[in-house]
């Protein structure tokens, strides 16, 4: 770990606050809530020594929201970082081929179509959970299969565009046709939150967006090539349309399982990769990787904690703090902020 | 001139094209070590696609390319960087990048799957950077970069690569005289003094006579001419290349003319 900071010069002091404000952020978040603990219990709790209803609050409650909100934004981050380099487009996140849209479709037709789905015996989360990864996955295999016949990433991109309006479009048919009640819950669905997780669910969050984030890290070499375009990335050694369907199966993994448990969870993705950026000021992957996922668990936090803390009254949508925070970071890299490319 | 006669590269019946497209047949041509070669010839004609081809970037549609005696298409990505360095016309995307960290990436063929760069890379990318004239541009994104640093520290890339053999395709377009000057006589110091076979494709006639120890000329027809500048005027296969274009070449100087 020294050797590392060692090795990245001042950037690597960086990486190490973005891991601190974590750490910081994330205790707040146990502490903070309808019920707001002593930070020495929420310390005391973490060391095994809790007791009664605190320990509870802290261990069943807040932990699993906290773990679900830092997962979701080092993995959404992740992903966000690798289609931007991938598609060469600082305006891609990891909706950007139609994943989101896809998992919007298939929540909402076990949602709003619920009359169909009545007699099966699941739980309406857990079949909730499993429709937006399997509607992601639809999507992913559908540009995974387009991929093989284009080859090229600026076309790729204007097809995972299409399959998104698509998928919105197919959406609205389904509310046009859903009842009054059936709607309330898809809505709710769409402005994302964090707070859907217990302890026993956790891991089905938190295993798929580790192997994720393990690939993600694993790509910081041919990432890098392709900074200086897909051919002169092929004259380095990169085997190019391999790394792209790896990262884009990365990226489809990561908001696949992110978006089944959390809902679409806006902007984050798109705008962490640039905070990480602006902080780091490099392009260099084997810095910018991991500073954008513990940036991304930083924030994703912090738009967790303002989404419940007392003073906000406890109940903003999700996607209102995360596309207030990420909005204006768009806007500033389309007015030209950061010179991305030329 | 330390030109050898081992072949850095070798093409044999080579057919270029894309998609059904057949654009050149039969090529055979040869890249000494140490040697600059300039590729000529009008718009359209190929000069990319055989550039793309030899570089191992394209299939050929027949006939094969090798390198010390090696098929550069059945080798691994990996390998191929080892032998064969490339710069594109394309100005690369990612404008965020310093230019350290762009001529680093030359080393990707030899450092590990995490990209680390050691001792030995380092020094090869200073070197590279010195070889290139471009230190002053240490330090500075590209973003800052003009077209003439840019196009440098993409050869420099290149360079620090340390490959036997150089690809470029158009490196003196967009730049203006001073410029295209300084590239190319970058380029002989690289073929002369590092034994490089540099083969690049131009537009630019006069640098190519003056500073080039060989051409290969690509005619409209599919046609190919190799040998020495002079030769290339002298014998009307540089006229050959541009006639009915409206440029007349002096078979005495080399030099063109354009008529109204």
């Amino acid at each position: 770990m020294a050797r590392y900071v060692c090795r990245m010069g001042g950037k690597g002091w960086w990486l190490v606050g973005f891991a601190v404000a974590s750490v910081l952020l994330a205790l707040l978040g146990l502490a903070l809530g309808s019920v707001d603990l002593p930070l020495a219990d929420v310390w005391a709790t973490l060391l095994g020594q809790g007791t009664g209803t605190d320990a509870v609050i802290v261990l069943e409650v807040r932990m699993p929201q906290v773990l679900t909100a830092a997962a979701a934004g080092a993995g959404l981050a992740a992903a966000g970082l690798l289609m931007q380099t991938v598609f060469h487009n600082p305006l891609a996140g990891p909706g950007v081929l139609g994943l989101t849209g896809g998992a919007a479709v298939g929540v909402a037709l076990v949602m709003l179509a619920r009359p169909i789905w009545s007699a099966a015996a699941l739980p309406q989360d857990l079949l909730v959970s499993a429709a937006a990864w399997f509607g992601a996955l639809a999507v992913l295999m559908l540009v995974l299969l387009a991929d093989r016949r284009v080859g090229n990433g600026a076309t790729l991109l204007i097809l995972g565009l299409m399959l998104s309006y698509l998928c919105t479009a197919l959406v609205s048919v389904l509310q046009a046709a859903s009842e009054p009640g059936a709607l309330k819950g898809f809505v709710l669905w769409g402005m994302g939150s964090f707070a859907g997780s217990t302890p026993q669910r956790l891991p089905w969050l938190l295993i798929p967006v580790a192997v994720g984030l393990l690939l993600a890290l694993a790509l910081v070499k041919p990432m890098n090539a392709l900074l200086v375009g897909e051919d002169h990335a092929r004259s380095l050694g990169t085997d190019v349309g391999r790394v792209r369907r790896i990262a884009i199966w990365t990226s489809g993994l990561l908001a696949g399982s992110i978006t089944a448990f959390c809902g679409p969870v806006a902007f984050l993705g798109l705008a962490v990769p640039h905070v990480a950026r602006a902080f780091l000021r490099t392009a260099d992957h084997r810095v910018l990787m991991p500073g954008t996922i513990l940036l991304g668990v930083a924030l994703a936090v912090a738009c967790d904690l303002a989404v419940r803390a007392p003073w906000t009254g406890g109940a903003l949508p999700l996607n209102a703090v995360t596309s207030l925070l990420g909005a204006p970071v768009v806007l500033w890299v389309l007015l030209g902020g950061r010179k991305w490319g030329q | 001139m330390t030109q050898t006669s081992e072949p850095g590269l070798e093409a044999r019946n080579l057919d270029i094209g894309h998609g059904r497209t057949v654009l050149a047949r039969n090529i055979a041509m040869e890249l000494a070590s140490g040697e600059l070669v300039a590729l000529l010839g009008p718009n359209g004609v190929g000069k990319s696609t055989l550039l793309r081809t030899l570089a191992g970037l394209a299939m050929p549609m027949a006939g094969a390319v090798q390198v010390n005696g090696r098929d550069v298409h059945a080798m691994s990505a990996t390998e191929r960087a080892r032998h064969i360095a490339v710069v594109l016309t394309a100005r690369p995307p990612g404008g965020e990048l310093d230019v350290d960290t762009v001529v680093a990436l030359g080393r990707q063929p030899w450092t590990d799957r995490w990209g680390r760069i050691t001792a030995t890379d380092r020094k090869a990318v200073e070197q590279a950077l010195a070889r290139t004239d471009a230190q002053h541009l240490s330090g500075r994104t590209l973003a800052t970069c003009s077209d003439g640093e840019c196009q440098k520290v993409m050869i420099a890339r290149a360079f620090a690569q340390t490959t036997p053999v150089l690809l470029l395709d158009e490196p003196t377009a967009f730049l203006d005289l001073p410029n295209r000057a300084a590239i190319v006589r970058t380029l002989r110091t690289i073929a002369h003094d590092e034994g490089k076979a540099v083969l690049f494709s131009t537009h630019d006639l006069q640098l190519a006579m003056d500073l080039c120890d060989r051409l290969v000329l690509m005619r409209p027809n599919g046609g190919i001419w190799q040998g020495a500048p002079g030769q290339a005027a002298a014998t009307g296969e540089l006229a050959a290349v541009f006639e009915g274009s409206g440029v007349a070449i002096d078979p005495l100087t080399g030099t063109h003319r354009f008529r109204p």
